[in-house]
């Protein structure tokens, strides 16, 4: 039961037809075919996936495709300047070389992003309380944290 | 090897773009060397040397002069690449955009077995650095024989030889003229001194991270070729249950291309991902199972379980006697200790893409060895070696032996059995959680005696554990899905018992000691997680080291100091003393440390831990951890300070929350609020230390950590609250009061 669906990401009208009940998630990565949104558990508990829905960093893993409609969606691609600079935030991962694996970076970054859009200037708990949804199985917290402080001083 | 008929022009291009990274493209090109016995005195040169000596099968001069480094290893997040590129452009006096680093392919790649065990440096790279150096003298070779001249007048630099005091250059490729490098390593080739190293040895920035952070194609979970199709396993309920009937007649799904059913073994293939997930989940309602035995008898604690099962028993090492420990008094302790199983919960789950095309079969997979997968997976499918290709590409980090082999396995089986076509093979969260082989349960027993100085006479300690390696290894049966089928491969008993006994040893001079090991076959499948029994020894030998400094009144970092011998831990030992001296705790908080060199033999670490304990709850705080590192030459100063921190990390969370857990039927920690990990709230502030020794082997440090941090942790603990944490993981109720 396919249905013709209209996305709006990354600034960009996509015209698709898909099972309107695929997940967000699955159509980012196959049919967009964008990999910044991972997949790491499906239950919206371990942040791989997110994604900026209209400016809020969310889980993509679970909600249905035909429920963005209308909704402005960014990934992590889309945090990339016109000119292919770097969003700050990407910047700051790459200077502090806040990664080992990188399997969690997609979602760090699109909390981060969304925690300073709110908060300009962030002490470590609200950095902590903003990123609590993110896991990161190789430990590199610590660096992200470092490196979300400097995007703050940044930007 | 000719080219795949798969890889038409077209098609090849859209899937180099669509990948959009060289180290993924160019895949199917097949063998560029046949493997040889290397030269008779290759026994004599470093590192992985001595299994592959010729200097083209570790680097390749490219048409632009940039040069091209092969190594057998993975990229699993310790920063490989970075480190072997330094290697090279350090030999080659390249810039290090000069070099590119080719990970573990079969055919294509040395044959370097597995990245584990924190070699990666000491095997792959120092061949590298020996090959590169060969080279150089070679190309000076070239050169000079080109300008008639000596190779003193000669000068290196990015890429290209120059006449001093000319402005004749040649580029590399210029000097090989459409040839290659030729020739063997020898022993006596000459090094770089490391007094005019520019790069070894720096924090040297990882270039695949801006890559990370722009979206592009790193992972195999990002592979999208042509007419790709989806496929899904579906896993018995239990690790004995076998399949009764599957009605197939009535499993319609849509989007359903195959039900690939053989033996046990059951999958599913789609045209879309999301229709694979929702065919999982039906294809279960349609399967019946057999109902195997408990895992446990019901009601049975682990920890007196694991102790009763038949063990093969070994004594590790004794010297002088222990027998004054049989008769116990005020100058004697004894405590027992105890690890559970622990997993190693990749943020990505395991991934694999096959395609079964003229005979071959391609399989990209994030494993930890190309060819003793590839072997297994040949002997699986019982098909000639030479026509199964495997590529390494980086997936989520796994940290040992995770789910990388299985699900390559998986996507093999589904790739011959609907050949044609690319199968990309993706594990949901719950067949990660469930099936990886997991970091086996262990007891630990410790006894020592001390003299009236309060120095340890005599050490008595033994140790039940399941094995810690069931790695492929050349052997289908150690891949999960090769044990479900029509005709199953065993599972070959138990895998590598030294793997149990690692840092089993006390690394203080002791006089008298026994060290015995019994390993049992427990209920859960298990296999190597980083550090292997490391991890449960140091807990527990570390732990025990605190105990008895406390009973001879002693400093603890005091008394580790005052029974060692090597200068190398005492001075990391040292360092981390003038590291935490200037630190005060407040009330209900303590400070723990610990120490141990890795394997006994390799990367030196101390690490202290700084906690807060809230009485009333139990509920404990870690504030913040210390470590110091001597792993030997550095490569990359930021890599090894980047493994240090994140095992640091990593290991408290295991200390504090993990245990796998498991009922009559099979493991019930089957997602994250199940087997919870450190979320950002529980995450301390960490600072590392690195001692480097430029002129000693350069070790690897992503193991180190483990065990001294899950020691410093509990000696933390009871710093702070007076409460001696003998089992892990830490419970709130054993701190509480
Ligand atoms: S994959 Fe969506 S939160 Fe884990
Ligand atoms: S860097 Fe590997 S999971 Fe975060």
């Amino acid at each position: 039961m396919e249905k013709d669906i209209t996305l709006q990401v990354n600034g960009k009208q996509h015209s698709l037809r898909v099972d309107p009940s695929t997940p967000l998630l699955y159509v980012l990565r196959n049919e967009l075919e964008l990999n910044g949104p991972k997949y790491g558990c499906g239950h919206e508990v371990c942040g791989a996936c997110m994604v900026l829905l209209d400016g809020v960093a969310v889980p993509s893993c679970r909600v249905p495709v035909e429920s963005m409609e209308g909704r402005k969606i960014t990934t992590l691609e889309g945090l990339i300047r016109p000119d292919g600079t770097l969003h700050p935030v990407q910047r700051a991962f790459v200077q502090e070389q806040a990664a080992q694996c990188g399997y969690c970076l997609n979602g760090m970054v699109i909390a981060a992003v969304a925690l300073l859009d709110s908060n300009k200037n962030p002490d470590d708990a609200a950095i902590r309380a903003g990123m609590e949804r993110n896991l990161c199985r190789c430990g590199t917290q610590t660096r992200i944290m470092k490196a979300i402080q400097r995007a703050a001083k940044e930007s | 090897m000719k080219e795949s008929a798969y890889s038409p022009q077209q098609s090849r291009r859209k899937f180099i773009s669509s990948l959009g990274c060289l180290t993924i493209g160019f895949s199917l090109t097949g063998t560029r060397w046949a493997e040889a016995t290397p030269s008779p005195s290759a026994l004599a040169l470093p590192g992985s040397l001595t299994i592959e000596d010729r200097i083209d099968a570790w680097l390749e001069v490219l048409a632009d002069g940039r040069v091209r480094v092969f190594t057998g290893k993975m990229e699993l997040g310790q920063g490989i690449r970075t480190a072997i590129a330094q290697v090279a452009a350090e030999e080659l006096e390249l810039d290090l955009t000069q070099v590119e680093v080719h990970l573990a392919e079969t055919g294509r790649t040395p044959n370097e077995g597995y990245t584990a065990g924190s070699g990666s440096m000491e095997h792959s790279a120092m061949a590298v650095r020996h090959a590169a150096a060969a080279a150089r003298q070679q190309l000076l070779g070239l050169a000079a024989q080109h300008w008639n001249t000596r190779p003193e007048q000669l000068n290196l630099s990015a890429g290209q030889v120059r006449k001093t005091g000319t402005n004749q250059v040649l580029s590399f490729a210029q000097l090989l003229n459409g040839k290659q490098l030729e020739g063997e390593v020898k022993p006596s080739v000459k090094l770089k001194p490391k007094s005019e190293y520019r790069y070894v040895g720096k924090a040297i920035p990882r270039t695949d991270i801006e890559r990370m952070t722009r979206g592009e194609s790193v992972y195999v979970q990002d592979i999208r070729l042509p007419g790709m199709v989806h496929a899904r396993v579906v896993r018995p309920p239990a690790y004995r249950a076998r399949l009764e009937a599957f009605d197939e007649k009535n499993f319609k799904v849509p989007g359903l291309l195959k039900t690939v059913i053989n033996g046990s073994f059951v999958a599913v293939v789609t045209e879309q991902e999301y229709q694979a997930v929702q065919a999982q989940q039906r294809a279960r309602e349609h399967a019946r199972w057999s109902q195997p035995q408990p895992l446990l008898p019901s009601g049975q604690d682990l920890e007196a379980y694991i102790i009763t099962l038949p063990t093969r028993s070994q004594n590790v090492k004794s010297q002088g006697t222990v027998s004054p420990l049989d008769q116990p008094d005020a100058r004697t302790l004894r405590a027992s200790y105890y690890k559970p199983y622990q997993m190693h919960g990749s943020i990505g789950p395991s991934c694999a893409v096959a395609l079964y095309e003229g005979n071959t079969l391609h399989v990209w997979t994030h494993t930890q060895g190309v060819y003793p997968l590839r072997d297994a997976l040949a002997k699986m499918l019982n098909m000639d070696p030479d026509k199964v290709h495997l590529k390494g590409v980086p997936g989520s980090g796994c940290y040992g032996h995770n789910g990388a082999d299985d699900v390559a396995a998986d996507a093999a089986l589904v790739a011959v059995a609907y050949p044609g076509k690319p199968v990309r093979m993706q594990w949901m969260r719950e067949d990660e959680h469930a099936w990886e082989p997991y970091g086996s349960a262990m007891r630990m027993e410790a006894e020592a005696r001390m003299d009236n100085t309060g120095r340890i006479s005599h050490w008595r300690y033994a140790l039940w554990s399941d094995s810690h390696s069931s790695r492929p290894g050349g052997n289908p049966g150690n891949l999960l899905a090769a044990r479900y089928l029509e005709k199953p491969f065993n599972p070959p008993g138990s895998g590598y018992a030294g793997g149990a006994f690692r840092n089993s040893e006390p690394y203080y001079a002791i006089p008298n000691y026994q060290i015995d090991v019994h390993t049992f076959e427990g209920p859960l499948r298990v296999s190597a997680l980083r550090s292997l029994g490391a991890y449960g020894n140091v807990f527990a030998i570390e732990s025990f080291m605190d105990e008895l400094s406390v009973k001879a009144q002693k400093d603890p970092l005091d008394f580790r100091i005052m029974h060692s011998t090597d200068e190398r831990a005492i001075a990391v030992m040292q360092k981390l003393k003038e590291m935490v001296r200037p630190v005060k705790t407040g009330p209900n908080e303590g400070i723990g440390v610990a120490f141990s060199r890795y394997k006994n033999t390799a990367t030196y670490c101390a690490v202290a831990a700084k906690v807060a304990v809230d009485k009333a709850t139990g509920q404990v705080k870690l504030q913040q951890l210390w470590g110091v590192i001597d792993a030997g030459e550095v490569i990359n100063l930021d890599g090894v300070i980047n493994q240090t921190e994140g095992g640091m990390v990593q290991s408290a969370s295991w200390t504090l929350k993990e245990e796998v857990l498991f009922d009559q039927q099979h493991v019930s920690s089957r997602d994250w609020t199940s087997y919870p990990i450190f979320r950002y709230s529980d995450v301390p502030i960490v600072e590392v230390a690195v001692i480097p020794r430029p002129h000693e082997e350069p070790l690897g440090a992503g193991e180190a950590a483990q065990g001294p941090t899950a020691a410093a942790v509990v000696n933390a603990i009871y710093r702070a609250s007076g409460k001696r944490i003998r089992h892990l993981p830490v419970r709130a109720e054993e701190v509480a009061g």
